[in-house]
């Protein structure tokens, strides 16, 4: 009551100053409308910009590559040094890679981030010690995973397989297993972050329901969070794949191939990549003039390959979503 | 935003009680009504004693939530506790199935008994203690199932198989919670598109399915309308025949129509506990009365 009444009496004292509304002079107001505009204008400009750098970009490549990309194209071995047939060991190669590396990563991605956000105590050091080595794995330059990989799987893991089953060289060598592999200790940031990401956004409410039922952590883990996780996840994995499937450096020195007239048919095989190839097309060519058109069609493949996962990233997430009876925007 | 709400109580419970001494009333007569109250003279409650509390503190960190509570709560009854935002009361609700162990730096002092057990012994197993203390959240929690699928997860988590044993458990406890006749049609339906009162309902089935002795309510009504509230309150009255029920409410009408014994909290202690037909006509504390007059809080 006593507050209300001084509350009451603060009103109905007359105004000490000036309004603050005095303030906005008429040019002051003219001047502040003025930087409006005017930053409406650049944002605007800066927005525009990158939506052209984007039309050029794929404007530049689907009219250089349109008429390259024919069922030839996509379907038959590069012949005469290059110049001319197609890209399909190319294109093979890319999907059998991000396949590997998906199963490789998925799993480990995801119950990483399991047990960091579901389990471990977000206060202990060895919680924190893993997150920054995770955050600093991600900022790891591509080129040095593509050593790592050499140095440890191709030299350490592989030959130390083949000195200890008596062979003679089939796993020390660079090969798609290989690659797969350091392509998925590359993307393990990508999968832990976005699992965490999609962990952190279940309700607390739907945790503490599941265990108010007597469902143990990992009942609560298994049958709660991890199916409202799953959108989240997907698309931590079809991110990994889209960005697995650009990478050359970590595949430059584990496995990628210059050229094989043959598919890759066993993890210890060498394998053709379409990144790849786009470098060897445009550094290695012996005749520029012919090797054009290809190239062209090459990065439309490319891309095309990497927009179909997303887009079926984001069908799947609705999918997914729409089957929860979340909506859309949940 | 829900899961900030599940935080922010609990925090300000513990800052508004070590930030803000009581200052209008003596210590010694809140030390003093912080003994354990003997109900007596209640027709309703004459059961034995389910749940006790004994000087229970709690401490989330350096803060501290609650100052030695003591309290009994008879079996097969409704006991209501009340009190201004972040008195603990849901702090005090949550240490009868341990649901605070969930947070980072939460710690306990005193003693929980359920049936004479001491709930905060080592050893004591969580998970099934859960399954004999059921709840039931503030906002309605379904999980994005279908209704069946929600009642169900309990049995399920326990090893139960589907079936037609399932089914019939499914339909006995959805007829409990008085939800039966509103759902029988559409079961494979999922729950998000129940009205928000069906909802909690449905929680409260779900909480049922597991055969509770105990079940906790935190506001189970707060964020419904009048006729949903009603119908919440019905079915705790229904309720009582089998099970223990304490409810955690801001209404104290409510308080007043659905429980037997009502026990008041401010600032993390215990003021008074009594029958709710004796604290809402003739309280012993002239704290309780200046609340329940609605003269703040």
């Amino acid at each position: 009551m006593a507050i209300r009444q001084a509350a009451l009496d603060v009103l109905a004292r007359p105004a000490p100053g000036p309004s603050p509304r005095e303030f906005a002079t008429p040019r002051r107001r003219a001047a502040q409308a003025g930087w409006n505009v005017l930053w409406t204008g650049v944002t605007g400009l800066a927005t525009l910009w990158i939506v052209l750098i984007v039309v050029v970009i794929l404007g530049t490549v689907v009219l250089g590559g349109w008429r390259t990309v024919t069922p030839t194209f996509l379907f038959k071995n590069p012949e005469q040094g290059m110049t001319a047939g197609g890209i399909f060991p190319a294109i093979f190669g890319t999907c059998a890679l991000v396949f590997l590396m998906i199963i490789a990563v998925l799993p480990v991605g995801v119950l990483a981030a399991v047990y960091l956000h579901e389990y471990a105590r977000a206060s202990s050091p060895l919680t924190k010690l893993v997150r920054f080595a995770v955050n600093n794995l991600a900022g790891v330059p591509s080129i040095v995973f593509g050593l790592f990989g050499l140095g440890f799987f191709v030299q350490f893991l592989g030959r130390g397989m083949d000195r200890a089953m008596g062979l003679d060289v089939v796993f020390g060598q660079p090969a798609i297993l290989w690659a797969a592999l350091t392509l998925a200790l590359l993307n393990l940031p990508v999968v832990i972050v976005a699992t965490e990401e999609a962990l952190r956004a279940v309700p607390r409410t739907a945790r503490e329901g599941a265990l108010a039922l007597g469902a143990t952590r990992w009942q609560m883990v298994r049958h709660v969070v991890l199916p409202q996780a799953l959108p989240g996840v997907l698309t931590g994995a079809i991110l990994s794949v889209s960005r697995g499937a650009g990478e050359v450096a970590p595949i430059l020195f584990t496995g990628a191939a210059y050229y094989l007239p043959y598919l890759p048919t066993s993890p210890t095989d060498q394998f053709m990549e379409l990144g790849y190839h786009v470098y060897v097309l445009a550094t290695q060519s012996p005749d520029v003039e012919r090797t054009l058109p290809l190239l062209y069609g090459t990065v439309l493949v490319l891309l095309g390959l990497t927009f179909a996962l997303n887009f079926t990233a984001i069908f799947l997430r609705a999918k997914i979503r729409r089957g929860m009876g979340l909506g859309d925007t949940a | 935003m829900t899961e900030t709400l599940a935080m922010t109580e609990p925090t300000t419970a513990a800052t508004a009680a070590t930030a803000a001494p009581v200052a209008p009333r003596p210590a010694s007569r809140m030390t003093a009504s912080a003994l354990p109250a003997p109900v007596q003279g209640d027709p309703a409650a004459p059961g034995r004693i389910a749940l006790t509390v004994e000087k229970l503190s709690f401490f989330y960190g350096k803060s501290q939530a609650l100052f030695g509570v003591s309290l009994a709560v008879p079996e097969r009854s409704v006991t209501a506790l009340i009190g201004p935002s972040g008195c603990g009361k849901s702090t005090l609700l949550r240490t009868f199935n341990r649901m605070n162990d969930l947070i980072d730096g939460a710690r306990v002092e005193g003693v929980v008994t359920l049936d004479g057990e001491d709930l905060y012994r080592p050893g004591v197993d969580v998970v099934d203690l859960r399954r004999r203390v059921g709840m039931v959240f503030q906002r309605a929690n379904p999980f994005p199932k279908s209704i069946y699928e929600n009642v169900a997860f309990g049995p399920r988590m326990l090893g139960m198989k589907s079936g037609g044993e399932m089914d019939d458990l499914v339909e006995r406890t959805l007829r409990q919670a008085a939800l039966w006749d509103e759902v029988r049609e559409r079961l494979k339906d999922s729950a998000l598109r129940l009205s928000g009162g069906q909802q909690q309902r449905l929680c409260i089935a779900r909480s049922l399915a597991v055969d509770p002795e105990v079940l906790l309510m935190d506001e189970p009504a707060s964020a419904l309308d009048p006729t949903s509230t009603a119908k919440i309150e019905e079915l705790v009255l229904d309720l009582k025949a089998r099970y223990t029920i304490v409810v955690v409410t801001h209404n104290m009408q409510q308080a007043a129509r659905i429980s037997d014994q009502t026990a008041f909290l401010m600032q993390g202690k215990l003021v008074e506990v009594d029958a709710t037909s004796r604290i809402f006509t003739q309280p012993r504390e002239r704290l309780t009365e200046d609340y329940i007059t609605g003269r703040f809080g």
